[in-house]
């Protein structure tokens, strides 16, 4: 549900950055379905990305076979990201609060780090520079929280006045998509809000799954099951030896 | 006649990679050089300072094996599988011994060559505004443009005393031919002192000049070309060999255990003499499942002007 949510988030978007792990699936869902015009970016360094696999990394040859063009990690981030060419930054993150901000850097101090996770790598810039921002992550309460250990890609700061009055290019984040639910961003406070929650999922369970007090749009949805050509693309085509989806 | 700078990977590692050394291996997933770090860990180098943005199973290699008291870097993980353990457990509990770290983003580590690489003091980015970064790394700056508008952050120059650059093919001198990702070899190459170019084929110099836009790598900034088949493995080159991610897989078990990681490399590294044992070691099975079909790119005509 979290891949199929992620990928009809794209519906269209035409320049899409595409960040490390799941969201790598999400775009080649999207490609195949909602969004067969859009173009990939990976940090890599590449742009218009056609790949006949699913890609094992971001770094993938096939990423490269069939591409619209291969360049040097200068050009990707300064003139394709920094330039202003990409539309939606797909970023993953271990930590997310309420206004969006993310945390892939530490749990816990960062002298002394109880988790040390992998760092910002592209995210940092692709956060500040994209036209916009989706988060595609697994929920829980320790992951949905109060206060992220460190802040490696800012989102909506301590609220939207506060992103705005910063004079980026990018907008910052609009759409979180976990494997509960997705949630927009409130356009006044920056905060997010539970737009749809997936089948079988309850607000209780969002709401347990969630480290402060949620906010849940007035006209909640419920995510349209998954199409039985979004299965078949998933489980035959894209993911057959289940390494980005169980079941 | 250009100088001829082939030379064998003991004899190239011994000569370019000295004790304290700033070391730069780069290559962005693709033509990683595993075959050049093993040889560093074969040579017990010590107190290395290992610049990378991805230091992924190449570096966990070469921490675990004690070569490096400092990693600098933008992203450290086992690309597409998890974590690194053995720079984990340095890190989160100084098993051995801690290890420094300098942490970027991956402009900030792209721009810090690029400034290297073309003697500036600093490299300025749209980055870095309103996060921790730069609280935990001095290094990363704030600075208003002489120009006006709003401020951009600034990262100083990396400089490596030896970079290691694995790729497709060069010719005697050095010049040397990339085609894929190209990361940023380039950019570390011309801002380091040394550069090691490690081929999958030596080439004729006329090879490298019926191509000229392919070249990434003058000789001129090249100091040994040593030629080592597969020498990217478990990594791809591009139209040579696939990644195998069988082995990144096997990784994460392996370096879990410190007890396993120095079985590996008694069995992997100390224990073979050279990179062509390694690669016969894997087997002509293993390499078979790897070999890609051909995707040709059509031949351009460069014109002759005579």
């Amino acid at each position: 549900m979290l891949v199929v949510a992620g990928a009809r988030a794209l519906a269209g978007r035409r320049v899409c950055f595409v960040g490390i792990g799941l969201p790598n699936i999400a775009v080649a869902l999207a490609q195949r379905t909602v969004a067969p015009e859009i173009e990939l970016v990976y940090e890599s360094g590449v742009y218009g990305a056609r790949p006949a696999r699913l890609p094992l990394s971001i770094g993938d040859p096939c990423l490269v076979t069939g591409a619209t063009a291969a360049m040097s990690m200068v050009e990707l981030f300064g003139y394709y990201l920094q330039g202003g060419l990409v539309d939606v930054g797909f970023l993953g993150a271990a930590q997310l609060d309420r206004f969006g901000n993310i945390n892939t850097t530490v749990i816990g101090d960062y002298g002394q780090p109880k988790v040390r996770l992998p760092g910002s790598g592209g995210a940092c810039e692709i956060a500040i520079n994209a036209g916009e921002v989706f988060v595609l992550m697994r929920q829980s309460a320790r992951s949905f929280v109060e206060r992220i250990d460190f802040r490696t890609s800012p989102g909506n700061l301590g609220g939207a006045a506060l992103r705005a009055a910063q004079g980026w290019q990018g907008r910052g984040p609009s759409v979180v998509v976990t494997d509960l639910g997705r949630y927009g961003f409130d356009p006044d406070t920056g905060e997010m809000v539970l737009a749809a929650i997936h089948p079988g999922v309850r607000v209780e369970d969002v709401r347990a799954a969630t480290g402060w007090d949620l906010r849940v749009a007035d006209d909640l949805q419920v995510t349209p099951d998954p199409t039985a050509e979004e299965l078949r693309l998933i489980r035959e085509e894209l993911d057959p030896d289940g390494v980005y989806v169980r079941g | 006649m250009a100088e001829d700078k082939v030379a064998s990977m003991r004899d190239a590692v011994a000569e370019l990679v000295r004790d304290g050394d700033t070391v730069a291996i780069e290559g962005f997933t693709h033509l990683i050089g595993f075959a050049a770090g093993h040889e560093v860990i074969r040579q017990r180098r010590r107190d290395l300072t290992l610049c990378r943005l991805t230091p992924d199973v190449v570096y966990d290699q070469m921490i675990g094996a004690g070569v490096a008291r400092k990693l600098v870097f933008s992203w450290m993980g086992n690309p597409g599988v998890g974590s690194l353990h053995a720079i984990r457990r340095r890190v989160e509990h100084h098993d051995p011994a801690p290890l420094e770290l300098e942490e970027y983003s991956h402009f900030g580590m792209v721009g810090r060559y690029a400034a290297g690489a073309s003697n500036l003091p600093f490299w300025p980015l749209r980055s870095y505004f309103e996060t921790d970064l730069p609280r935990v790394n001095p290094n990363i700056r704030p600075v208003a443009s002489p120009f006006g508008g709003e401020p951009v952050f600034a990262v100083p120059p990396l400089r490596p005393d030896v970079a290691i650059v694995h790729a497709q093919r060069a010719d005697a001198a050095g010049d040397t031919q990339i085609w894929g990702l190209t990361g940023c070899q380039k950019e570390a190459a011309f801002a380091a002192q040394r550069v090691l170019v490690v081929v999958e084929e030596l080439v004729d110099e006329e090879v490298v000049r019926a191509d000229p836009n392919r070249t990434l790598i003058p000789g001129i900034k090249v100091d040994a070309v040593v030629v080592c088949p597969r020498g990217a493995h478990p990594s791809y080159a591009q139209g040579y060999y696939d990644r195998d991610n069988r082995f990144y897989l096997e990784w994460d078990r392996i370096s879990r255990d410190p007890e396993a990681l120095a079985a590996w490399l008694d069995e992997w590294v100390h224990g073979t003499r050279d990179h062509a044992e390694y690669v016969e070691k894997l087997g002509a099975e293993r390499w078979a499942e790897l070999t890609p079909a051909p995707a040709l790119s059509g031949p351009v005509d460069y014109g002759d002007y005579r």
